[in-house]
């Protein structure tokens, strides 16, 4: 599904990435972990495509093809979902409409009649609920006057909304109380099947307690330096990133 | 991101092709001949020649303006000719199957057909080509409403005793220098007259199109609502593309009795000259409202050409209770430049205002909002609200906020907000992140922006609006 080879990335002539390898199959979750300033959400945004994120070396497919030549909006099509740390606002911009937009373009790739907006309404609005969000909210603007929660419940609406192959969660957990993380966590578990992939990048393993990935991964200057199960994040929870990086 | 942005290629514009018609064209160059030959054209009687002279008279004796934030050349007048029309309009056609069939193409390639059958529903037409009209469509259907609506040209001799009231009752002769110039070369316009207690049964709309070569356009536009009466209006612009600048000074006025309402929208897409900045047309604009007791006068204005706006439909707010609005969308690319606002003038009790500005500033543009709230001793309780945004996108372009607040009643409130964001990366990325492309992201990001303003134009033409927006942005990022 995403294969990644000795990545290097930079970004205004900072190197951050690497050398970074990561293999994931298809039904997979990973969680990436690893202390401030090792790459983590670089890693999100040189998948995603973000402009100023310069890739000097590697590669990165996604089902076999070449994803670092696209650009952005090419990736999405292709099924690759990046969750915001932090979500931005569009004033003026509905909720309804943006998503449309989204929802239509990838149907649109994917060679399937766009959804007429009745069927699509409803669809809304059953995700909305999924992720305790007040239907209200999509006629409000993007984002606009949103809580942070409010904000990460609406990314993994969308990303309920656009079913996409590989879904990267850039410290979705962040921010975020007990409550509604257990509300993005139910709304990440209800998307798992055997042919969707997630990439967690968090901080805290606490968001693996209702999330249980396959495989953790410790990112630590631009390179996975430590490998394992489940039990690797509650081994760094209780010794902290020190003693791996020392080792 | 920012590449994305900056990356700025110019658009076509979808208006710039040229008419081949044989026209009468007159010399360039103004002088009292000129004022003479105009209204002789037009068989004017004697009151409304003496009346252009005294403007003319006084223009010689104004400057032009220089303190908008605009840089350009100074106009030479001796280039511009005065006046234009089509020779097969020199025998005004009685109906639209005398008109030439090459006019109208025109429209219909515009997307404007003249024929009542094929019009918008609901929507009356005037048409004006270069200094004439040439049609007005719905006459007679809204003949029975009592509503008039015709070139200006042709009120003068069926409706004299309105004009000669209201003709410059509401912009003097004297106010500046181009509404001067106006009064003594104005071509032709529309004229409208909504009865006592009456609701204009369609919308009206005025499409002005400059043709020839080296001419200037000088429309004069008049709304005469009466007591309780409704009006919404709507003046659309394009000009083909040429290398000169080409002149456009018009003035508009409206009267708006006690009760009455007059809802002005303007989408405005003169050409706005070539991605060096060459061309375009120079859009000198003076309209103005007043408002009499519980009266409401809107304005809404969508502006994306001109080479140079300069225009600041304002409102004075004579009767107690009345109401002014002024929406505006202003988007500069290129070379453009445009400095625009409005002013209220409050003068009765308990008069209200509202301004909302939204300038959208791309290349190597400038774009200023200029308003004045004016509050007098008698103003009391008068409240305003006002405001600004500005939008910048790429980083070579410029926004500027010019409030002019003047109040002398001390309870009047005067509330101001203003802001400037850029189209950011991080929007940009949101919305390309969710499989949406650039250019329609951006053109997204644009219409969200002026949301607000576009839901105050009617219905009709709201969509219209955003589509110009978006072709306009079309290209600007790739």
């Amino acid at each position: 599904m995403l294969s990644i080879k000795n990545l290097e990335a930079k970004v205004e002539d900072k190197t951050i990435l690497k050398g970074l390898s990561l293999e994931i199959k298809p039904g997979e979750i990973h969680a990436i972990m690893g202390p401030n300033g090792s790459g983590k959400s670089t890693l999100g945004y040189v998948l995603s495509g973000r402009d100023g994120y310069e890739v000097t070396g590697g590669s990165a497919t996604l089902n076999g093809e070449d994803i670092l030549s696209l650009d952005a909006d090419e990736r999405a099509k292709k099924g690759l979902f990046l969750a915001f740390q932090y979500p931005v606002e569009i004033p003026g911009v509905s909720n309804m409409e943006f998503l449309k937009a989204s929802v239509d373009t990838v149907r649109d790739y994917q060679g399937k009649e766009p959804l007429d907006t009745i069927t699509f309404m409803k669809q809304a609005r059953e995700k909305c609920s999924e992720v305790n969000l007040d239907p209200n909210f999509l006629k409000r603007g993007v984002n606009e006057g949103f809580s942070g929660g409010e904000k990460k419940r609406n990314e993994i609406m969308q990303m309920m909304m656009l079913e996409p192959s590989l879904c990267i969660l850039d410290e979705t957990d962040s921010g975020l109380d007990i409550d509604a993380l257990q509300v993005v966590a139910n709304g990440v578990n209800a998307c798992r099947d055997e042919k969707r992939s997630f990439i967690i990048v968090t901080h805290y393993q606490r968001l693996l307690d209702y999330i249980v990935p396959d495989k953790v991964h410790v990112l630590s200057d631009g390179q996975i330096i430590k490998s394992g199960g489940r039990e690797l994040a509650l081994e760094l929870e209780e010794k902290g990133y020190s003693w791996i990086e020392k080792a | 991101m920012s590449d994305v942005i900056d990356d700025y290629v110019n658009t076509e514009y979808e208006a710039g092709f040229v008419t081949q018609v044989d026209s009468n064209t007159i010399a360039p160059g103004i002088s009292e001949d000129v004022v003479r030959f105009i209204s002789a054209k037009k068989n004017e009687p004697e009151w409304l020649l003496e009346w252009r002279l005294k403007a003319f008279n006084h223009w010689k004796t104004m400057q032009e303006p220089d303190w908008a934030h605009l840089n350009y050349p100074k106009i030479d007048l001796d280039e511009v000719s005065f006046y234009s029309a089509p020779k097969s309009m020199e025998n005004a056609p009685k109906s639209l199957d005398e008109v030439d069939p090459e006019l109208i193409a025109t429209y219909n390639k515009l997307g404007i057909p003249l024929h009542e059958q094929e019009v918008l529903a609901g929507v009356a037409v005037d048409i004006v080509f270069d200094s004439v009209s040439i049609a007005t469509t719905f006459k007679a259907k809204l003949a029975e409403a009592g509503v008039i609506f015709c070139p200006i040209s042709e009120a003068v001799h069926t409706h004299p005793e309105l004009i000669k009231k209201y003709l410059g009752s509401v912009v003097p002769q004297k106010d500046n220098y181009f509404a001067a110039l106006n009064c003594a070369v104005f071509s032709d316009g529309s004229f409208v007259y909504i009865p006592k207690g009456v609701r204009c049964p369609m919308e009206l709309s005025t499409y002005f199109r400059i043709n020839e070569a080296k001419t200037g356009q000088f429309e004069r536009t008049l709304i005469i609502a009466e007591e309780s009466s409704y009006v919404s209006y709507l003046e659309g612009c394009t000009a083909p593309m040429r290398d000169e600048n080409q002149l456009h000074a018009a003035v508009v006025e409206l009267v708006c009795m006690d009760n009455a309402e007059i809802k002005y929208s303007t989408v405005q897409n003169w050409y706005p000259g070539d991605e060096n900045g060459l061309g375009g047309i120079y859009n000198f604009v003076t309209k103005r409202g007043v408002c009499h007791k519980s009266a409401k006068i809107s304005w809404t204005q969508v502006e994306t050409g001109s080479a140079i706006t300069w225009k600041y439909p304002s409102v004075i707010l004579r009767g107690d209770h009345s109401i002014g609005e002024f929406y505006s969308v202003a988007l500069t690319r290129n070379y453009q430049q445009a400095d625009t606002g409005t002013k209220m003038i409050h003068l009765g009790k308990d008069t209200k205002s509202t301004i909302i500005s939204k300038g959208i500033s791309t290349g190597k543009s400038s774009n200023a909002y200029r308003g004045l709230v004016r509050m007098s001793p008698r103003a009391d309780g008068a409240r305003n609200f006002t405001q600004c945004d500005s939008l910048l996108i790429g980083d070579q372009c410029a926004a500027h906020t010019f409030p002019y607040i003047e109040s002398k009643h001390p309870n009047a409130i005067i509330e101001h907000e203003a802001t400037t964001s850029k189209v950011s990366e991080d929007q940009l990325f949101l919305c390309m992140q969710r499989g949406i492309d650039a250019e329609k992201s951006v053109s997204m990001i644009v219409n969200g922006f002026c949301k607000e303003v576009f839901k105050e134009l009617p219905m009709e033409f709201a969509v219209e609006a955003g589509k110009l927006l978006e072709v306009s942005l079309e290209g600007s990022v790739g």
